[in-house]
């Protein structure tokens, strides 16, 4: 397994604060603003992410959790069924701007599945998407980010490893899986 | 990580890692049934036959709604509008629904161990809604849940199980799901009503009700099951709420708070009094409530099991 490093700690908290600053650009104060972190690995990114945007805009951001898992469109056509994590939407996104966060695009189908998800608490007056790696040419929907930290050319056997979070060294790497 | 069986027959066959992962996609159902929409698409290319060849009322229902609010296709089935008045076999009529290309079968009957006979025979999963005397698993497994929703955990708990013990496919099952999770498990009744080798089970067995209210956390009080009883087994119905019925005044006695639990429908003024029923310390509804979660996590895991 060979793996190449895409993103380390330092280039990430800058990609996180260029993020960051192109949210408050849109969306000024986010009164009328949502962010939703997509279970199970998005959170990880989304929870720094808004950490970060709760210090620059000293204000308290509406943020949650979102599962897809019962919205999946590989329900049963996957080995390993998959496992459900917990939704957390404390607040009405009816009427709201949503912004989804998610660490990787790849076919868009967990975007698929978070939309129809999202749309169980209400009707957004608009969607964004955001994610840290943006996989090109991968995309089985036409499915687009609007804020993208990284773009990535990839081929469908390479992984894209995010090791964020809590204990974890804020690196992302580019892995080819062995044959 | 799956399900170790791919029927849901009685508790007994399932182990204490399954009923903690039915659990924990409970809790996930139990968000979803409130949110402002209350459906899911998952199930949406399974179709679930529901086969109640003994009345229900509840169960039924909440299968039926459990069903409905994961998208599954739904057919349902009663013996007494069907063929089986007419002579089929049992294998027969769930041979014939299964020819319409049915994934699951929820079933309930009245002769103890029919959804085992029909697991040996045709492919599709099959849940147990209760057969005879012998489980009730899915009002098991939602009792554990309103348990651990209410006191944060089942282990180590102190459950007492009162009533018609004899006729209850509902003691069986709670005290193999009890026992499974750590819970120490008492039953109480009539000594008639009790089975002649039921603590051999490892559970504790009292007489006095009183006693059995003052040794547990929760009380789960079951309804006397004329139905079940070819011969009388206590002198009135009067008699038994008098000896075994439990009431404000009894409660007022202990010196502590205890958890009230009945699997419905109440006889109210025989098992339960309705001081006590509607009172904060008892889960009725809760459990019924529960019981619609716990019936998705159990469809949902057992459709991704395959068939």
């Amino acid at each position: 397994m060979q793996k190449r490093l895409i993103l380390n700690s330092e280039l990430l908290s800058i990609t996180v604060d260029r993020l960051c600053q192109q949210l408050i650009e849109n969306h000024n104060d986010f009164s009328n603003t949502v962010i939703l972190g997509l279970q199970p690995r998005g959170v990880h990114f989304s929870d720094l992410l808004v950490d970060h945007l709760t210090k620059i805009t000293k204000k308290k951001i509406d943020y949650g959790y979102l599962d897809t898992t019962f919205y999946r469109d590989d329900f049963r056509r996957r080995e390993t069924p998959a496992t459900a994590n917990a939704t957390k939407i404390d607040f009405i996104i009816e009427e709201k701007q949503v912004v989804l966060i998610d660490d990787v695009l790849f076919t868009g189908r967990s975007v698929r599945a978070a939309l129809d998800a999202m749309m169980a608490y209400g009707r957004p007056s608009k969607v964004e998407l955001m994610v840290l790696i943006n996989r090109k040419y991968t995309r089985d929907l036409h499915i687009a980010p609007d804020y993208i930290g990284l773009d990535v050319n990839t081929i469908e056997t390479q992984k894209v490893l995010v090791d964020i979070g809590d204990g974890k060294k804020n690196k992302v790497w580019l892995v080819n899986e062995d044959k | 990580m799956p399900l170790s069986q791919k029927h849901l027959l009685g508790i007994k066959d399932i182990t204490a890692d399954d009923i903690n992962l039915i659990f924990e996609t409970a809790d996930n159902f139990k968000e979803v049934i409130n949110r402002p929409i209350k459906k899911v698409p998952s199930l949406r290319d399974i179709t679930i036959a529901n086969v109640f060849f003994e009345n229900s009322t509840r169960t039924r229902l909440s299968f039926e709604l459990a069903e409905k609010r994961l998208s599954a296709d739904v057919i349902n089935f009663s013996a007494s509008s069907s063929s089986i008045k007419k002579g089929e076999t049992l294998l027969d009529t769930v041979n014939n629904i299964l020819a319409m290309k049915v994934d699951m079968v929820v079933m309930r009957h009245a002769s103890p161990g029919a959804p085992h006979f029909l697991s040996r025979h045709i492919d599709a999963n099959i849940v147990n809604a209760g057969d005879g005397t012998h489980e009730h698993p899915t009002q098991a497994l939602l009792d554990s849940f309103s348990i651990r929703e209410k006191l944060g955990g089942v282990a180590g708990k102190k459950v007492a199980i009162i009533g018609d013990i004899m006729h209850s496919r509902v003691a069986i099952s709670n005290i193999f799901a009890l026992q499974k999770q750590g819970a120490e498990v008492m039953v109480c009744g009539p000594i008639t009503l009790l089975p002649k080798y039921i603590a051999a089970l490892g559970v504790k067995v009292e007489l006095d009700v009183q006693k059995a209210l003052e040794w547990c956390d929760v009380a789960n009080v079951l309804r006397i099951q004329l139905e079940r009883q070819q011969i009388k087994y206590f002198p009135s119905l009067r008699e038994y709420s008098i000896y075994y019925g439990i009431n404000k005044e009894r409660l007022s006695k202990l010196d502590k708070e205890i958890t009230i639990m009945h699997p419905g429908p109440i006889n109210r003024g025989v098992e339960l009094n309705s001081d006590v029923a509607d009172s904060e310390h008892a889960i009725i509804l809760d459990q019924v409530e529960n019981g619609v979660a716990i019936r998705m996590a159990i469809l949902y895991l057992l459709a991704n099991s395959g068939a």
